[in-house]
């Protein structure tokens, strides 16, 4: 009897250190180690041009105050918004990512891409939606992806996929000249963009050591260096200057 | 006026208008010496059965005195319209036509806008002062000599404005000049005349005719990002 | 002129019994081969009919989805909406088609092929192998033509007159492959072309039946003599700038590309140095073809044969000298919009002579209004309401305004549909029983004619009045403009009108088809015609005749005194006519 309960005891055992084994790797993405970080911006901030959109008076309308262009946008606490991060090199030879079943959306709204720098998986799809329903083109200015044009005349929405790993992809309309997006097309999932706040994280590395690279439109590239292991949370503050 | 040419806006668009009337009214009369003609000789020359089979028509090769008529007076007229074409022609498009105190405008053609540049207080494209790249938005003032410099940024776009009649390709690799005088306020269009990509359709600009104070006005305030 | 050698009693060789594939499919006989080219050719009118009837949906009702729609790719009518990218797809092949490969094959490979022989007494043509692979060479450019309206990305996007750099440049243009396949296609129609032209020159000059003098020579013939010499002169260059586009895109030279070193205006000048000519290529077999017929629905001689002739030659002449007028507003040097500006008002000067000597073949004629003397009236009505409107275009002023307007796309399609087409339809209609010994159902001719000629004038004379408003071709959605609302119930007009032209040809090509089982057949020469080819059989057999008729006098002896009856075929001998010399000497 004891050697039954024994025995039952340690296939239990066994069966929910399993389950919480293969929930844990499931869950693998979550539990693995955090990089996180802050954009800083120094130096005067640069005056950004206003857009002149009463050639379309669908967008304009959409604005209380003119838009204006968004080459360089500086946060009220002096942090930089619109800063692709990502993991440039480090990761293990052997690693291979899911594919990201959900697709990424770019809207045109208010003659504005939304959102206007992006991160995308190889081979996710990107799904271009016009909610202007005035004419747009899409012009995508790949190297290493195939480029296209395509227009949207109307309210519609059309999927493109990129085949290859690129830092960055520019889209621009033709159209409206100042609409500019960029779309980091990476291997993996690893990557993010500083919003309002200035912020970044990067979470469910696997333990190693990662370069990160913070890439701006107008202020180019810096790189860091940072090791993780298990959950860990490292920082990487980046501070691009004015120039 | 629907079914006639537009509103005349600038300095040489009734000439040109003057010519198309002319034209029209020659190739009118030879359109109706032609159509009538045939009407009329399909009515009274038509076979008709009850004439007695085996009817001729009139055994003729020809008549060289009518062929030399209808050969001279074509002949006369094309050339005498090739005449007057040609001086038009030299005066609005000839190599010294543009006007020697012309106002510059640069524009910039480029897929799918128009970005035109206008040159600041100093009256001068190229230097600082230049209100640069003011997307889809021709200001000029009234009355007043305007040279466009022309240039493609990447395909051959034309600038169109029908209410001037103005016309000229923009080609990359070229440096092109058009002019024109704007004789009547207010607002026109400019289309883009060439095929240029699928965007060719959208490629519209705005035309201001303004008085010269209301244009300086606009220009200094357009230089401070005011474009509207 | 040259010393022609005609050739004397030659018996067509005896060869053995032919299968199927020898005598229909891969044949050397000219009158098979000009059939086959009207196969194709019909085939490819509809395809570009078609084309046109989409981009006519676009332009009355922009953005909306068109009905079948959903039949055409995502990535060209997403929910049936045309994409711009599939306008300009529409634009350019419909160009593209209607020129390469509908009319001209249909004037010059159907008739140079299948007249020329027949009208000069011959066996067949010089080089019928050549002629041969002429056809097939077509044949295989109209498949990559049309192949490339289906690989990613589409066809070409350029315009049927493929400008560069928006051509050169994928990246501009959006097309790679289908560029590519324009480019070569183009290329083999070219060889075609050449091919097809050695042998008509060659045989008009060399295998002329005795007493076939020069001045003897139908006007369908020196039309389509004149017209081949344009071609084998005018193709090369077209090719030429076909390749190098290709080679820009493909091996990495930049002859079209300014900011490497290349020229955006080159492009222009050859294919135009081409074009020109190419559109007389368009028209003169037609003019010469309603000459013939319309002395046929006269009874009466062509009004000044010899004129007529030299004003053949002097259109063709001509012609390589005005292509500078397709570019008064490229930015060329305006001292050579002068030039070509008089030159062009030149030209016009032998067209009218053309259109009043028609008049003069008609006048105090007995006009008998079969089908084909109908369509040759009319082609004299329509073109010369698109010569006239070739003045105004030609005045330079005047073209600043009308240039890259529909006021241009009505005077193209006044001279290739009014023009060209009615001609063709009656020429059609006018040898098909010498091409399939039956005749085509007359009263259902005369319903089309009527209503093509109806619905053709509403579909396109409003066109010119668009077009003076300032209304730009090749324009996806014209609402964008504010001075070109108030016009869009015009371009509405113009489509339903587009669209009854177009279902009415559907009349035109069951007659066609209907009539190849069960038309009548009819007396050997139901138009009681002159010319050598109503001497043979319906249909004409192989080889022709077994003996080249001699011929005695020109094409055009109707209503002579010499004879009881209103016609006199060349071949007919009379007591008092001599015998033509075997070989026909320098005489005219």
């Amino acid at each position: 009897m004891r050697t039954l309960g024994m025995a039952v005891t340690l296939v239990a055992g066994g069966v929910a250190l399993g389950i919480a084994g293969w929930r844990s790797s499931a869950d693998g993405a979550q539990a693995g180690a955090t990089i996180s970080g802050t954009i800083k911006f120094t130096g005067t901030r640069p005056v950004m041009a206003k857009i002149d959109m009463s050639d379309e008076p669908v967008c304009k309308g959409k604005y209380q105050t003119a838009p204006t262009k968004e080459d360089v946008v500086v946060n009220a606490n002096g942090t930089l918004d619109n800063v692709f991060v990502y993991v440039k090199a480090g990761l293990p030879a052997t690693y291979r990512a899911a594919a990201a079943p959900t697709p990424v959306v770019l809207d045109q709204d208010g003659c504005r891409y939304l959102p206007h720098v992006l991160g995308i998986m190889v081979g996710q799809s990107l799904q271009i939606k016009n909610s202007d329903g005035i004419a747009h083109n899409i012009k995508a200015k790949g190297v290493k992806n195939r480029p296209f044009n395509i227009s949207q005349p109307t309210n519609m929405t059309t999927t493109r996929t990129f085949s290859a790993a690129e830092v960055m992809v520019g889209l621009e309309c033709s159209v409206h000249g100042w609409m500019k997006s960029w779309v980091g097309v990476l291997p993996h999932t690893f990557f993010a963009v500083s919003g309002n706040s200035g912020t970044f994280a990067i979470k469910g590395l696997p333990p190693g050591t990662y370069t990160i690279e913070a890439w701006h439109e107008r202020y180019g590239a810096q790189t860091a260096t940072v090791t993780v292991a298990g959950t860990q949370t490292k920082t990487a503050d980046f501070t691009f200057a004015a120039r | 006026m629907p079914w006639w040419l537009p509103v005349q806006a600038s300095s040489y668009a009734p000439q040109i208008d003057g010519m198309f009337l002319a034209i029209l009214i020659i190739t009118g009369l030879a359109f109706f010496i032609v159509e009538g003609g045939l009407i009329w000789f399909i009515f009274k020359y038509r076979e008709r059965p009850g004439r007695g089979g085996g009817r001729k028509a009139y055994y003729t090769h020809g008549n060289v005195k009518a062929e030399y008529v209808w050969t001279a007076f074509p002949a006369v007229v094309v050339v005498g319209l090739g005449l007057v074409s040609n001086h038009y022609w030299n005066e609005i498009k000839g190599r010294d036509s543009v006007p020697a105190d012309a106002y510059p405008i640069k524009v910039h053609a480029k897929q799918f806008e128009w970005l035109f540049t206008y040159p600041g207080p100093d009256g001068q494209l190229g230097t600082d002062d230049d209100v640069a790249e003011v997307r889809n938005r021709l200001h000029v003032p009234l009355g007043r000599a305007i040279v466009l410099e022309q240039e493609a940024e990447d395909v051959i776009h034309s600038v169109f404005v029908p209410a001037f009649r103005l016309k000229q390709d923009a080609v990359p690799g070229m440096h092109i000049r058009s002019w024109f005088i704007a004789t009547r306020l207010g607002e026109h269009e400019l289309a883009c005349a060439e095929l240029c990509g699928m965007g060719h359709y959208k490629m519209r600009a705005r035309v201001t005719v303004q008085p010269q104070a209301e244009f300086d006005a606009w220009l200094a305030r357009a230089a401070q990002g005011e474009i509207e | 002129m040259t010393t022609a050698a005609a050739m004397p009693h030659v018996g067509h060789g005896e060869h053995a019994p032919m299968g199927f594939w020898r005598k229909y499919i891969f044949s050397t006989d000219h009158k098979i081969i000009g059939i086959q080219f009207l196969f194709l050719s019909l085939f490819f009118l509809l395809v570009g009919g078609l084309l046109a009837m989409q981009m006519r949906w676009q332009l009355a009702y922009p953005g909306q989805p068109m009905p079948g729609g959903s039949i055409l790719p995502e990535s060209m009518a997403p929910g049936g909406i045309l994409l711009p990218e599939y306008y300009i797809q529409l634009v350019t092949m419909h160009g593209t088609f209607m020129v390469f490969f509908a009319i001209m094959p249909l004037l010059v490979g159907v008739y140079a092929n299948f007249l020329i022989p027949l009208k000069i007494g011959a066996h067949d043509m010089a080089f019928p192998r050549i002629n041969m692979a002429s056809f097939w060479t077509a044949f295989l450019a109209g498949g990559v033509m049309l192949a490339s309206l289906f690989v990613p990305e589409g066809a070409s996007r350029a315009g049927w007159t493929v400008y560069a750099p928006l051509s050169a440049r994928p990246d501009l243009s959006g097309v790679l492959l289908g560029q590519q396949l324009w480019s070569v296609s183009i290329t083999l129609l070219g060889l075609s072309s050449i091919l097809g032209s050695v042998n008509y020159i060659t045989t008009v000059i060399n295998n002329r039946a005795p007493g076939m003098t020069w001045f003897r020579l139908p006007l369908s013939v020196w039309a389509l003599f004149i017209t081949a010499i344009l071609g084998i002169l005018a193709l090369p260059v077209l090719s030429g700038a076909a390749i190098m586009l290709l080679f820009d895109q493909t091996i990495g030279t930049h002859f079209f590309d300014p900011p490497a070193g290349g020229q955006a205006l080159l492009w222009q000048h050859l294919f135009w140095f081409f074009g020109h000519p190419e559109v007389y290529i368009l028209i003169l077999p037609a003019m010469g073809m309603v000459s013939d017929i319309l002395a046929n629905g006269s009874r009466k001689p062509i009004f000044g044969y010899h004129s007529m002739v030299f004003a053949i030659v002097g259109i063709g002449f001509l012609g390589w000298i005005v292509w500078g007028h397709h570019m008064f507003m490229s930015g060329m040097n305006p001292t050579l919009g002068s030039s070509f500006m008089i030159s062009t008002m030149v030209i016009a000067v032998p067209s009218a002579i053309k259109v009043f000597n028609w008049m003069g073949t008609m006048w105090r004629g007995n006009l008998r209004f079969h089908v084909p003397m109908m369509h040759a009236v009319a082609f004299v009505a329509m073109f010369a309401i698109g010569g006239l409107s070739g003045i105004f275009m030609a005045a330079t002023p005047v073209d600043m305004f009308i240039h890259d307007t529909y006021f241009i796309v009505a005077h193209l399609h006044y001279v290739l549909f009014g023009g060209s087409l009615f001609a063709l339809f009656g020429a059609i209609t006018y040898w098909y029983p010498k091409m399939f010994g039956r005749v085509m159902h007359p009263g259902w001719g005369k319903i089309h004619f009527w209503l093509t000629f109806l619905f053709y004038n509403m579909t396109f004379f409003p066109m010119h009045n668009i077009g003076m408003a300032g209304h730009m071709r090749r324009i996806y959605d014209p609402t964008v403009y504010e001075f070109l609302q108030p016009y869009q119930w015009t371009n509405k007009f113009i489509t339903v009108s587009a669209f009854c032209l177009f279902s009415v040809q559907l009349i035109f090509f069951i007659n066609f088809w209907w009539s190849l089982w069960r038309g009548k057949q009819p007396e050997q020469n139901p138009w009681h015609d002159n010319g050598l080819e109503w001497s043979l059989p319906n249909p004409a057999p192989h080889g022709n005749w077994e003996r080249v008729p001699s011929v005695y006098r020109g094409p055009y002896e109707f209503s002579s005194p010499e004879v009881e009856e209103d016609y006199l075929p060349q071949n007919r001998k009379l007591p008092k006519d001599p015998e033509p010399p075997v070989l026909t000497g320098a005489v005219s």
